[in-house]
C-alpha cells in the first residue's frame, strides 16, 4: 500500500509539468493569429503607408525615395485643405451633436416612459441602415425637386425652401445633420446601458441631500458615467475620420468640392488617378488626425491613473 | 413629544398590500429598530419615512409635522443607505458636504462642520480620498459623516452594517450604539439581523408580512413575545415549540421521547377559557440538567426525561439537540456540564420562564 503511494506522485510528477506547460500555452496559442494579424495589418502597414507617402510610386508602389514631396504637392493642393479642414469641423459637430442628442434621448428615457422598447428600437434603428442606404435616403429628401422642399411647397407654403445639399455653404451641414441622425441612437443606448447601471440609491442620497433633478445629473449621476462618455467619443471619432460612404451617397463630395472628405480624396488619388505615393501621404495626414485627438488623451489617462494611485 | 409618528399607514402596489396599518412611534432620542425577514415591508416602510416612497393612506409625523407630501430634502431626515451610496466621483469631503453646497450654505460654515463630523468619526486622514479607496469600514463611516453633518431631526438607517464581514459588523455595531449614546438622535434602524436589534435599540418593531407583530422594549420582546412568529423570530438558537395539553388549571402534559405523557406544572395558573392544546414555548437557556440544587434556586423548574440525540459545543456554550416526543428540541448547557450524546438525562425546564401561545391564533395567551 505504501509503496502504491510512492508510486504514483512520481508518475505524475513526469506528466504534470508537461500537462501544465501546455495548459499555460492553450490561451497564447488561442490567441497567436489575432495578435499576429492585428500587427501585420495594423503596424507593418501603418509603416509600409508610410514608407510609400515618402516614395514615387505613382499606379504601383515603387521604392524611390523622394523624401517630403508628396507631403508638399498634398498641402500645395486646394482640395485636400478643403477635406482636411471639413474633417475638423464635422467630427467636432458630429461627435458633440450625436452624443448630446444621445444623452439628452437616454435621460428622456430613463425616466420610466411608458412603451421604453418602442423608443429604443425607433431610435436605435438608424444604425442597423448602413451609411450607404442613410446617405441615399438623405439625399432624396434634401433634394430640392423630390425631396422635403417640394413637400411642404406642395401643401402650399410656395415660398418654402429647403436645399442644404445644393449650396456649397450649408452642404457640410447637411453631411453632419445626417450623421447625427444615424449614430445619436448608438450613443442613446450606450448612454442609457450607463444610466441604469448607477446605483439607485445614490440618486435617493442626493434627493434627501437636496439637490435638483439638474444638480443630480451633472454633480452625481454624469461623472460617475464619464467612462461611457470616452467610449462613445472613442467610436464616433474613428466613425468621423473613415467618413467616405455617408458622403459618397449624400453628396459626392460636391457642390462642387465643398464636401470632400479626406476618405474620399485618398480614394481619388489611389485608385482613380494613380498617385499612389501622394494619396499615402494623404491617409498618414488622416492617421495624424486620429493621434492629434488620441495620444494626449491616453497621455492625460495614465498620468490621472498614476496621480491617484499617489493620493491612494 | 415623540420625534417620529406613524398612524395607520397603508403602503399598495395595485392590489398587492406591501404595508397594512403600521403604527409605530419614536421618543426624542430613541433608537427604534425594525426587523423582520425579507420582503416584510421595512425597507419600503423606511423609504416612506424618508419620502421615497409615497403613501397610500395614514400618515407621518416627524415632529409636529405631517410629513405624506413633504420632499425628502425638507423633512430634516438623514439617511445611511445599505449599499453607502456615497458619490464615487466626489472625494470623502466634497461627498459630506454635497448637501450642505444643495443648499447653499456659506464655505466657512461646511468647513467647520466637516471638521467637528470628521474628528468625531475619526475619518480626518480620509477627507481627500475617493470612496473606492476605501475599505468597507470606512466607507460606513463616511456614510454616518454624511448623515450626520445634516445634524437632522431623524436618522434613518437601512441595514447599514450588510455589508460588512462579521468581525467588523460587530465593531461598527458598537461604534453605532457608542455615537447614539453621544449625539442622542432619534434613530430608525432597519435590519433583519434579530442580535443587531436586540443590542441596538431601545424599542424594537417585528415586522411580518407588512405589519408590525409586536412594538415594544428587547427586553419585553425577548421574554414575552406577542405571538409564535415574534418568539420564533428573536433569539438564536430559536425557542421550542412543544405541543402540550392543558391538564388542569396549572398542570400541561407534553408527550416524552418513550411514547408516555410528562406532566408539567405551570408557574402560574391558566385563565379560564383556554385552549385545551396549547403550545408550550421555551428558550434553550431555560433547560438545565435537572438537580435538587437547581429546584431550591429556581422553585418553577418543571423536570422530565429526555435522550440527547447531538451536542454541538460552541466554545462558550453547549448546545444539545434533546428527543422529545417525535420532535427534536434544543438545549444550551455550560461546557462544563454538557450531557454527552447517547445519554438521557433529567431536563429541568424554567417554567417561570415559558411562554404558552394558542396553536390556531398562534398568540400568546
Amino acid at each position: 500500500m505504501s509503496t502504491h503511494d510512492l508510486i504514483v506522485p512520481a508518475a505524475a510528477a513526469t506528466t504534470r509539468p508537461w500537462r501544465e506547460r501546455l495548459g499555460t500555452m492553450v490561451p497564447i496559442l488561442v490567441l497567436a493569429p489575432s495578435i499576429a494579424a492585428s500587427f501585420v495589418y495594423v503596424f507593418v502597414f501603418t509603416l509600409w503607408t508610410l514608407y510609400i507617402s515618402l516614395s514615387n510610386s505613382s499606379l504601383l508602389p515603387t521604392y524611390g525615395f523622394v523624401g517630403l514631396d508628396n507631403y508638399a504637392s498634398l498641402w500645395a493642393n486646394r482640395r485636400w485643405n478643403i477635406a482636411y479642414t471639413n474633417l475638423f469641423l464635422f467630427s467636432g459637430f458630429y461627435i458633440v451633436g450625436s452624443m448630446a442628442v444621445g444623452l439628452l434621448l437616454a435621460i428622456a428615457i430613463d425616466q420610466r416612459v411608458r412603451g421604453e422598447a418602442v423608443w429604443r428600437t425607433i431610435f436605435l434603428y438608424p444604425l442597423a441602415v448602413s451609411f450607404i442606404v442613410t446617405g441615399t435616403v438623405w439625399s432624396w429628401l434634401y433634394n430640392p425637386v423630390d425631396g422635403i422642399q417640394a413637400f411642404v411647397r406642395g401643401l402650399g407654403w410656395t415660398d418654402f425652401s429647403f436645399a442644404l445639399t445644393a449650396n456649397r455653404n450649408t452642404a457640410n451641414y447637411a453631411v453632419i445633420i445626417t450623421g447625427i441622425w444615424q449614430s445619436s441612437g448608438f450613443a442613446m443606448a450606450l448612454f442609457l446601458a450607463g444610466l441604469r447601471s448607477v446605483d439607485p440609491d445614490l440618486v435617493k442620497a442626493a434627493q434627501i441631500d437636496g439637490a435638483s433633478v439638474f444638480r443630480t445629473y451633472r454633480r452625481v449621476i454624469l461623472p460617475t458615467i464619464a467612462p461611457i462618455f470616452l467610449a462613445v467619443a472613442v467610436i464616433q471619432i474613428q466613425f468621423a475620420i473613415k467618413t467616405f460612404d455617408l458622403v459618397a451617397a449624400l453628396t459626392r463630395g460636391g457642390p462642387g468640392v465643398s464636401t470632400t472628405f479626406p476618405a474620399i480624396y485618398v480614394y481619388d488619388l489611389m485608385f482613380q488617378r494613380g498617385q499612389i505615393g501622394e494619396g499615402a501621404a494623404a491617409a498618414m495626414m488622416m492617421l495624424a488626425a486620429v493621434a492629434v485627438v488620441l495620444v494626449p488623451y491616453s497621455l492625460w489617462i495614465v498620468w490621472r491613473r498614476r496621480a491617484e494611485g499617489r493620493n491612494g | 413629544m415623540s420625534a417620529l409618528m406613524i398612524r395607520n399607514l397603508h403602503k399598495s402596489y395595485g392590489s398587492l398590500e406591501i404595508l397594512s396599518g403600521i403604527n409605530l412611534e419614536a421618543k426624542t432620542g430613541e433608537f427604534v429598530a425594525l426587523v423582520g425577514p425579507s420582503g416584510c415591508g421595512k425597507s419600503t416602510l423606511l423609504a416612506m419615512i424618508a419620502g421615497l416612497e409615497t403613501v397610500t393612506s395614514g400618515e407621518i409625523w416627524i415632529g409636529d409635522r405631517l410629513v405624506n407630501s413633504v420632499q425628502p430634502k425638507d423633512r430634516d431626515i438623514a439617511m445611511v443607505f445599505q449599499s453607502y451610496a456615497l458619490y464615487p466621483t466626489m472625494t470623502v469631503r466634497q461627498n459630506i458636504t454635497f448637501g450642505m453646497e444643495s443648499r447653499g450654505v456659506p464655505k466657512a460654515v461646511q468647513a467647520e462642520a466637516v471638521q467637528r463630523v470628521a474628528a468625531l468619526l475619526q475619518i480626518e486622514q480620509l477627507l481627500k480620498r475617493k470612496p473606492g479607496q476605501l475599505s468597507g469600514g470606512q466607507r460606513q463611516r463616511v456614510a454616518m459623516g454624511r448623515a450626520l453633518v445634516r445634524d437632522p431631526k431623524l436618522f434613518l438607517f437601512d441595514e447599514p452594517l450588510s455589508n460588512l464581514d462579521a468581525k467588523l459588523r460587530v465593531d461598527m455595531r458598537t461604534e453605532i450604539k457608542k455615537l447614539h449614546h453621544r449625539v442622542g438622535k432619534t434613530t430608525v434602524y432597519v435590519t433583519h439581523d434579530q442580535v443587531e436589534a436586540m443590542t441596538l435599540a431601545s424599542r424594537i418593531a417585528v415586522m411580518n408580512q407588512g405589519s408590525v407583530q409586536q412594538f415594544d422594549t428587547p427586553k419585553r420582546i425577548y421574554d414575552r413575545p406577542t405571538n409564535m412568529f415574534v418568539a420564533g423570530f428573536m433569539g438564536s438558537p430559536a425557542m421550542n415549540f412543544i405541543p402540550a395539553r392543558l391538564t388542569g388549571s396549572t398542570s400541561i402534559s407534553v408527550r416524552a421521547a418513550d411514547g408516555s405523557d410528562a406532566s408539567l406544572a405551570l408557574a402560574a395558573p391558566m385563565p379560564a377559557g383556554a385552549p385545551k392544546d396549547v403550545v408550550l414555548g421555551i428558550r434553550p437557556e431555560h433547560i438545565y440538567r435537572f438537580t435538587t440544587d437547581l429546584k431550591s434556586r429556581k422553585p418553577a423548574v418543571a423536570s422530565m426525561q429526555a435522550p440527547v440525540e447531538l451536542v454541538e459545543p460552541t466554545g462558550a456554550e453547549t448546545l444539545a439537540v434533546l428527543r422529545l416526543g417525535d420532535l427534536e428540541i434544543t438545549g444550551r448547557f455550560e461546557p462544563d456540564d454538557a450531557p454527552v450524546m447517547g445519554e438521557t438525562i433529567t431536563l429541568g425546564i424554567d417554567m417561570s420562564r415559558a411562554c404558552l401561545f394558542d396553536p390556531t391564533t398562534k398568540a400568546l395567551l
